[in-house]
């Protein structure tokens, strides 16, 4: 009864706006098996991510062999996917898939540090696959909501990771509520085109 | 009859057989504190219950709620330390893992079933297997998120010549179909009475080589961005997610002479979906009796509102 298999890791939700503001990964224990989060300015540490929205473009940047780039695009900005000899299914998905379409991707954060020195956030698929359009504003809405939770309860006084986030990131939040109220609000205005859209830039003006 | 008079009797029939007080002198603790100190009633109540708790040596887990309890359902017991009454049918009996458990086992009722422990200090009389109780006074206890209840000393247990159906734990769980596990889409089974174990290499890990039996699943696990939930689909289930028969499975696995091509067309087509599923819980998995595939979202509006006023 005490011994328990490994519990699985959530996959988070998150926007793009948030989602590559990150670039601060750890692990839990020295363990090298150990699982390797990646945290999120909000204060949330993430392992595996889902996110839904339109693949954009494609393209090989392997040299020797075949390593597929795909960015994925949600009303915050962009993800860039990338799968190559080691992710086969996702790699020969990308190869294959026709863009514009609305993808899903299940997959694991994973930071490298570029030229200049500035560090860089992907995702490692570990599925991709198409999906329609209300599935995608299912997902848009999902994911407002859980930014919305992590920003209301960022506390970083009293919150461990909160706390780690304010110190790597600042602790401006209220950006990624922002991106979460712009989402939402994109997601009204292709339903409901007699909607009233908010003056540009309304949000950061009023801060 | 007044407040003070109800509660000092409560309290005495509770106290009785433990202490040497009479329902008057409990009655002239209780007015004192709310007549002279205005100590409103329930406080009252507490601190001269707790007075003879002291007097007495006793924990209050040793006399109860007092009061009386909610009769509730298993399926409703999502609270840690509440007292209740429960009837139910002893479904099994456990072999006490320690000499200070007078009994453990599972309890059912329609709704479904729980742990139960007694207590061997609490000297209750045996419960019988097979046999529908009226348990009143018990306690609920959490550990892990799962609850259990504990008989005590203060439980009363009535033998009642009823009938029960044992229902199964019912769960529900929500989310995006995120991972597909191994030993889904289209599965050998072993073929043995009694025997639906899922063959590895053809081999059934009770009877060794068979002719295995073609069957459909999926094992899944669905995710909402706060917790997981693994999920099996039966044949039934799966048949209905993916629109394919488990004929039309075997043939396009016999056309690539890979059973594999199945599970690799089942997560083509439902991983990344959103999916709400309903059925009995086995252990870390819900099996999926009912299947809602979830379309677009539907309550914008609110949480618009919600992410504006932060």
């Amino acid at each position: 009864m005490s011994q328990q298999a490994p519990t699985r890791e959530v996959a988070r939700r998150v926007f793009a706006a948030e989602f590559n503001d990150a670039e601060y990964t750890f692990k839990e224990s020295d363990d090298e098996r150990a699982p390797q989060y990646l945290l999120l300015p909000s204060g949330e540490r993430a392992n595996r991510v889902f996110v839904v929205g339109t693949l954009t473009e494609t393209e090989d940047v392997g040299e020797d062999s075949e390593y597929w780039r795909g960015r994925v695009v949600d009303p915050t900005g962009t993800f860039y996917t990338y799968a190559g000899q080691y992710q086969p299914d996702a790699a020969a998905f990308i190869r294959d898939a026709e863009p514009p379409t609305y993808v899903a991707v299940v997959g694991k954060p994973r930071t490298y540090e570029t030229d200049d020195g500035s560090v860089n956030v992907s995702l490692r698929p570990e599925s991709i696959t198409e999906v329609d359009a209300a599935t995608r504003d299912r997902w848009v809405v999902e994911t407002a909501q859980r930014t919305v939770e992590r920003v209301r309860a960022f506390s970083p006084d009293t919150d461990e990771y909160d706390g780690l986030a304010a110190e790597e990131y600042g602790g401006d939040v209220e950006r990624y509520r922002r991106a979460a109220v712009e989402a939402l609000e994109s997601l009204d205005s292709e339903s409901d085109t007699e909607a009233d859209p908010e003056p540009e830039g309304a949000g950061q003006a009023s801060l | 009859m007044s407040d003070v008079r109800k509660d000092a009797r409560e309290l005495h029939e509770r106290f009785s057989e433990h202490l040497d007080v009479t329902e008057d002198e409990i009655a002239e603790r209780l007015t004192t504190l709310t007549e002279e100190y205005m100590v409103p009633r329930e406080e009252a109540r507490r601190s001269v219950e707790s007075h003879y708790l002291e007097e007495a040596g006793l924990e209050r887990d040793d006399l109860g709620s007092g009061g009386s309890n909610p009769e509730l359902k298993v399926e409703d017991i999502e609270e840690d330390e509440q007292w209740l009454d429960l009837t139910a049918k002893v479904v099994d009996l456990w072999e006490p893992g320690h000499e200070s458990i007078g009994q453990v086992g599972l309890l059912g009722d329609e709704t479904g079933t729980i742990k139960f422990t007694a207590w061997a200090s609490s000297d209750l009389p045996a419960l019988e297997e097979e046999k529908v109780y009226r348990l009143s006074n018990v306690v609920t206890d959490e550990y892990e998120g799962r609850y259990s209840v504990k008989l005590n000393r203060t439980t009363t247990i009535e033998e009642l010549d009823d009938e029960m159906e044992v229902g199964e734990n019912s769960a529900e769980a929500e989310g995006a179909l995120v991972a597909m596990q191994s030993g889904s889409g289209l599965i050998k089974r072993c073929p043995e009475e009694d025997c639906t174990r899922v063959l590895q290499n053809g081999r059934c890990s009770e009877h060794g080589d068979v002719e295995g039996e073609f069957d459909l699943r999926i094992k899944g696990v669905l995710d909402d961005g706060t917790e997981v939930q693994e999920v099996i689909f039966d044949q039934e289930a799966t048949e209905a997610l993916t629109g394919t028969t488990l004929e039309e499975a075997k043939q396009r696995a016999m056309d690539a002479l890979d059973t594999e091509v199945v599970a690799d067309d089942m997560r083509e087509q439902t991983l990344g979906q959103y999916y709400r599923v309903r059925g009995p819980q086995f252990g870390r998995y819900v099996l999926a009796d009912e299947v809602e595939e979830l379309g677009g979202p539907t309550d914008t509006e609110d949480l618009l509102i919600e992410a504006r006023s932060i």
